[in-house]
């Protein structure tokens, strides 16, 4: 193999890596402070591209309808927190993930009598279509976007938790909820906005993985498994864990469907079990506290 | 005591009932038995009749793992389908008879628990689930690139099953009524082994683990190798429910495969009453009762499963049994 088709591969690989990526950060962020398993997250991700591809109808602008959909889909999460999720804490880890499982199928037949059982087109903007020279090779200049945003969204992310007084709050959250109740911090609201802040990057990852993916229905069953194995592999409720493992398998997927395509579905089941036979609590693993 | 009884107006209906649910308690597996073999003539028909049988069976060996050692496993669906596959690939490719097809479907789907149960018995709680997910997942695109063997996407074809002769008495299992008390019968005797696990001492230290783990182990109990054990146990169960549910359809959908399926059966067992002997049987019966009216009506099944889940959840976490046997002995 020779550099540039390497390095074409790795790049490919970092663009899926970066779906992954911003879908665990969603489930890591949610786990992490309210110890919940959002089984309903593939649902969020696949209205994202739904409302992304309703909004880019109604605006006709694809960068305002990227910003409407975090928005739409993060309020939405805020309103299901409130009035699904909430009455269910402290009933044990099992409620709220058969919960929000119940929730996922609601999305899932709603989607299918509002917009239909067929997918619809959802094309990138003509700034980003086509590919980009990169020196040693020319890449898709949409997958590039991905990788930029996603990076951006990090940045933003890493901004907020460690340099903001909200961060502070949430973070001291993780650690230790009841010491921040004492202090007189209003939990149940930072819960309201962990939880609408987590599926608003599920919102994000599926009208940014929309063009390539194509939007319909389903398009966010196989993938709760693939964000699952990324959290699990990262460690769950590890911040740090969800970027790495996320950029992790989506690198392996893009190498093993180059060499043995065969295989590529079955790549991330392979290195999550190779992850959890040295570590059982994945790589950056810690009992709910978010790293 | 009829004087206060009758006082207290509502009290009246529960003492009566409590003996009884007493008696149902004590001879669970006669008790369900007998409800089953009359069953047949209150179902809509026999066809769904043996499914509310088959879907019992396993929601019942789901509930062994779930309800009584307390771990939620999200990967059922691939023991249940292996079970089915492992019996249908023999009789569907290599013209074996399905008595000896049956047994390969569930040491197939026992294999598969041994390993399976290997690594998500390392991990606790909410990984636990997480891996027999992806676990199953595994076992699901194996299944599904596997064309030559299992018809991959579009299901094994050709699980016929041809009548034969036992003790002169000529079985066709294409009968309807003969299929489900054939079926019964191995229930039935799933259903008696199952309740002898429950009261052995293996089902006393299972609970033990589910109440307090740390406890059970300070106490010298092998809490890994008992959890392990408990979900190959509960594999078996499910294995012998797909197995039989590959005899019934004469195909096995790659459905049986999807995690659909896993939430499926958790639902049933939730619906029924989690930990109960008879919520899991119930559970089935009344999921598979009411897709059947409203599929009729409308496409949007899992529009009213999902809203089922969640009121489930919200308002009645013990469900139909647990709810009921609450009730009584309060």
């Amino acid at each position: 193999m020779t550099l540039d088709l390497f390095l074409l591969q790795l790049f490919t690989g970092l663009a899926l890596g970066s779906i992954y990526v911003l879908l665990a950060l969603g489930l890591s962020l949610i786990f992490g402070l309210l110890n919940i398993v959002n089984f309903a997250h593939g649902q969020f991700f696949m209205l994202g591209a739904y409302v992304g591809a309703f909004a880019l109808g109604l605006l006709g602008n694809f960068w305002l309808a990227l910003l409407a959909v975090p928005l739409f889909v993060g309020a939405l999460g805020m309103l299901a927190e409130r009035f699904l999720v909430r009455p269910l804490y402290g009933r044990g880890i099992d409620y709220p993930l058969l919960l929000t499982y119940g929730l996922g199928l609601i999305l899932l037949d709603s989607v299918r009598i509002l917009a239909g059982t067929e997918g619809i087109p959802f094309p990138a903007p003509d700034v980003l279509s086509g590919a980009t020279d990169l020196g040693l090779f020319f890449f898709p200049t949409y997958r590039l976007f991905l990788i930029v945003v996603t990076a951006l969204v990090l940045l933003a992310l890493w901004f907020f938790l460690e340099k903001t007084p909200y961060g502070l709050i949430i973070r001291a959250g993780a650690l230790d909820q009841e010491i921040v109740q004492v202090l007189g911090v209003d939990v149940a609201r930072v819960w309201l906005i962990v939880f609408g802040a987590g599926v608003a990057l599920a919102g994000l990852a599926g009208v940014l993985a929309a063009p390539i993916r194509g939007v319909f229905p389903e398009m966010g069953i196989p993938i709760l498994v693939d964000a699952f194995v990324v959290t699990v592999i990262g460690g769950m409720g590890s911040l740090l864990g969800a970027v790495v493992a996320g950029l992790l398998v989506g690198v392996t997927v893009s190498f093993t469907s180059f060499y043995f395509p065969q295989t590529a579905t079955l790549s991330i089941f392979i290195l999550m079990a190779l992850v959890l036979i040295f570590r059982p609590r994945g790589l950056f693993g810690r009992a709910g506290a978010l790293g | 005591m009829a004087a206060g009884a009758q006082a207290a107006g509502g009290t009246d209906w529960r003492l009566r009932a409590a003996p009884l649910i007493g008696i149902i308690a004590r001879h669970r597996v006669l008790a369900a038995v007998i409800f089953l073999a009359v069953f047949p003539w209150l179902a809509p028909y026999k066809a769904l009749a043996v499914n509310i049988l088959i879907f019992g069976l396993f929601a019942m060996g789901f509930n062994l793992i779930y309800g009584y050692a307390g771990m939620l496993s999200f990967g059922h669906a691939a023991l249940f389908g292996l079970g089915a596959y492992g019996c249908g690939v023999p009789i569907a490719k290599f013209g074996v008879p399905w008595f000896i097809g049956l047994p390969l479907g569930v040491v197939t789907a026992g294999l598969a628990s041994v390993v399976i149960g290997w690594f998500a018995t390392r991990s606790r709680g909410i990984y636990f689930a997480m891996v027999t997910l992806a676990l199953s997942q595994v076992v699901y695109y194996v299944v599904f690139q596997w064309v030559s063997l299992t018809g991959g996407e579009d299901g094994l074809r050709g699980v016929n099953v041809p009548a034969i002769d036992v003790f002169g008495a000529h079985l066709s299992i294409v009968d309807p009524t003969v299929k489900y008390y054939l079926i019964l019968a191995i229930v039935a005797a799933a259903m008696w082994v199952f309740s002898r696990i429950l009261a052995s001492p293996f089902g006393a230290v299972m609970e033990a683990i589910r109440e307090n783990e740390r406890r059970a182990a300070a106490c010298g109990y092998d809490v890994n190798r008992t959890r392990w054990l408990a979900f190959i146990l509960s594999g078996l169960f499910s294995g012998l429910a797909g197995a039989l549910y590959a005899i019934h359809l004469s195909i096995v959908p790659i459905e049986t495969l999807h995690y659909f399926t896993s939430a499926v059966v958790l639902m049933m067992t939730l619906l029924g009453g989690m930990g109960t002997f008879f919520g899991p049987f119930l559970g089935a019966l009344i999921y598979l009762l009411l897709q059947d009216v409203v599929t009729v009506v409308t496409v949007h099944w899992q529009l009213v499963v999902g809203t089922l889940f969640v009121l489930l959840i919200l308002f009645f976490p013990r469900g139909v049994w647990g709810s009921l046997t609450h009730w009584a002995s309060r």
